[in-house]
């Protein structure tokens, strides 16, 4: 897909996160906005992914021959909804079900509601680095030259777990795993250099044995080049810093932790929305 | 009353790694992992013959669970394998998330479990893994009795579809249930019949029911003794049955009373058939350090006791 064309995707997805969270008044805009252009050149550009004769996504849970993508920073999950939805995964109409009683849609991702896209649960943080690590490994068992994509959040890179799960890629030769950190220097209760400073994340995971890159994750080209690079080496891990803005698309929210998990009220919304026109050819839930 | 002998004492983790051995050669799916603790888990055979499929984690069991997880995404069969400590505690949330929520057919091996760890003493010695293993939605819950019940248990989690803890120890108990055994997952096992009083008996704990049954048998006394492996789903069916015969009961365990076996069946009872029931189990208090016999005479885990707590559960019919 032209990056043009990837950029009108993104904006019609975050139209679909500011939505969501505001029609049930929870949820997380913030990393939501800021990882769109990374989530969105991933499954319309970058990712080998099963099909049908008609183009049509195919999912199955074991992902053998296709690419695989774990989010483990599951709260920003009404940008994984929009993404999978639109890719062909489900019917775009179900995310007005987000968060909602009887929906798939779950507050965070999770394999119980069977929602085709979705492979492990997530949400308690630190966990999909490791499950990514796992699933890179049956590739390698299985001769399946396909590649493995996780996401984290920068604040999560706090959780001991993290690190036994980048001690591990390394040590195993997990050529086929890229793993994205979301930069954006923000978390819940504020800046991440104050909260706990996590200093020169590049330099840990070099020294843990990892391949480093950094990439503007606002910037669709660039996202997409360094995305399709890192799967050169057959064993070496890749991490990628990903410097993103919270909130990106929306002025209000840009920059700031205090929109990491707080909903925009019908004013706000009018406002979102007004900054971020929908082009030609595609449309709201 | 079937009497039961036995010419060989092993230990119960010898009988998982006789099994997963065995799964290495007849399943190219089962993969086994290790928190540098290959050798305590018995896994050399297989590490011998199939090191494609033998993982490594290091000293970092969070980190297995989750690469457990992943593994399955792609069809393999992981068996994680550490001290039961630090295959429950230590990793509750890495289970609960990405194998029990997610629904992933990890197999949670734990060897070392309970009092009979012995001198390393209560750091080591869990006993609620039981209790946090069995609140979990989606898993199935094992502890077996003896070698041969330990080795036809993990050849028959192979075949189960989703996560499973399965729980063994170190110490060399004798080798009593047949070595051809066909083991069904949520089947109790018989082990005497009688009308007087049941017992219900997991792990190491069925050796001394069986012992307690025999010392009951001198005194006229007839005991209903089962074997509960499957703490869950828990064979309700059996235990109601054998208590409509006996209407009384002993649980016996080595794990805490809140949360184990004993726990189990109490609500089965109260919920469709009260009856007295005494409890053989460890009283709200951590172990310590000694041998593992002396460690089960001090927390009341032996024959004996299961003999004084069926009279008291026939004096309170």
């Amino acid at each position: 897909m032209e990056i043009q064309q990837l950029e009108h995707v993104a904006t019609a997805v975050r139209r679909d996160i500011v939505r969501m969270v505001n029609a049930v008044n929870s949820g997380h805009p913030g990393g939501s906005l800021g990882c769109t252009d990374f989530m969105v050149a991933l499954y319309f550009e970058v990712m080998n992914l099963k099909t049908d004769d008609g183009g049509q996504v195919v999912f199955d849970m074991d992902a053998r021959d296709e690419d695989v993508f774990f989010l483990s920073n599951g709260h920003i999950s009404p940008l994984f909804y929009s993404v999978l939805a639109r890719r062909g995964y489900f019917p775009i109409s179900e995310l007005s079900t987000f968060r909602k009683l009887d929906s798939r849609l779950q507050g965070h991702p999770t394999t119980a509601e069977h929602l085709p896209g979705v492979r492990i649960a997530s949400g308690s943080l630190g966990q999909g680095l490791s499950v990514a690590c796992g699933a890179a490994l049956a590739k390698k068992l299985n001769g399946d030259p396909n590649h493995v994509y996780v996401l984290m959040g920068d604040g999560e890179q706090q959780e001991g777990q993290v690190w036994e799960g980048a001690m591990f890629a390394p040590h195993h030769k997990l050529g086929n795993l890229t793993a994205v950190i979301d930069l954006n220097g923000q978390q819940i209760d504020g800046p991440t250099s104050l909260v706990m400073n996590n200093r020169d994340l590049g330099a840990k995971y070099e020294a843990f044995g990892w391949h480093v890159e950094h990439m503007e994750g606002n910037n669709m080209a660039e996202v997409v080049t360094k995305l399709k690079e890192s799967r050169q080496d057959p064993d070496v891990p890749t991490l990628i810093l990903m410097h993103t803005e919270m909130g990106y698309g929306v002025d209000y929210m840009m920059g700031s932790h205090k929109w990491h998990g707080v909903a925009p009220n019908a004013e706000q919304l009018v406002t979102a929305l007004n900054q971020l026109p929908l082009t030609a050819g595609m449309s709201d839930y | 009353m079937k009497k039961y002998e036995y010419t060989e004492k092993k230990d119960t983790r010898s009988g998982f790694g006789a099994g997963i051995y065995e799964l290495g050669k007849t399943n190219p799916n089962v993969v086994a992992l290790t928190a540098d603790l290959a050798g305590s888990l018995k896994l050399e055979n297989f590490i011998k013959d199939f090191p494609d499929r033998y993982i490594q984690c290091g000293i970092a069991e969070a980190n297995m669970i989750g690469v457990s997880a992943g593994l399955t995404i792609g069809g393999k069969i992981p068996f994680a394998t550490t001290f039961a400590n630090f295959a429950t505690g230590r990793v509750y949330d890495q289970i609960r998330q990405s194998v029990c929520y997610s629904n992933k057919n990890v197999k949670i091996c734990a060897s070392h479990a309970g009092l009979t760890l012995g001198e390393d003493g209560a750091t080591h010695q869990i006993l609620e893994d039981l209790g946090m293993m069995k609140m979990l939605p989606n898993m199935t819950v094992i502890n077996p009795c003896d070698f041969n019940q330990t080795k036809a248990a993990t050849l028959a989690i192979a075949e189960h579809d989703g996560p499973v803890y399965l729980r063994f120890g170190r110490p060399v108990v004798p080798i009593f249930t047949p070595a051809d055994q066909k083991f069904v997952i949520g089947k109790a096992w018989h082990v005497n019949e009688g009308t007087a009083v049941s017992i219900f008996a997991t792990g190491h704990l069925v050796w001394e029911a069986i012992k307690a049954g025999e010392m009951l048998a001198e005194e006229g006394i007839e005991a209903d003794i089962i074997n509960i492996h499957t703490i869950k789903p828990l064979d309700e069916e059996a235990i109601l049955e054998s208590v409509k015969k006996t209407g009384c009961a002993v649980s016996a365990e080595e794990h805490m009373l809140n949360g184990g076996l004993g726990d189990s069946v109490a609500q089965v009872l109260a919920r469709n058939l009260p009856a007295p029931l005494e409890m053989i189990g460890v009283h709200d208090t951590f172990g310590e350090s000694g041998t593992p016999d002396q460690l089960m005479i001090k927390y009341g885990l032996t024959a004996d006791k299961i003999v004084e707590a069926a009279k008291k559960a026939m004096s309170r019919k």
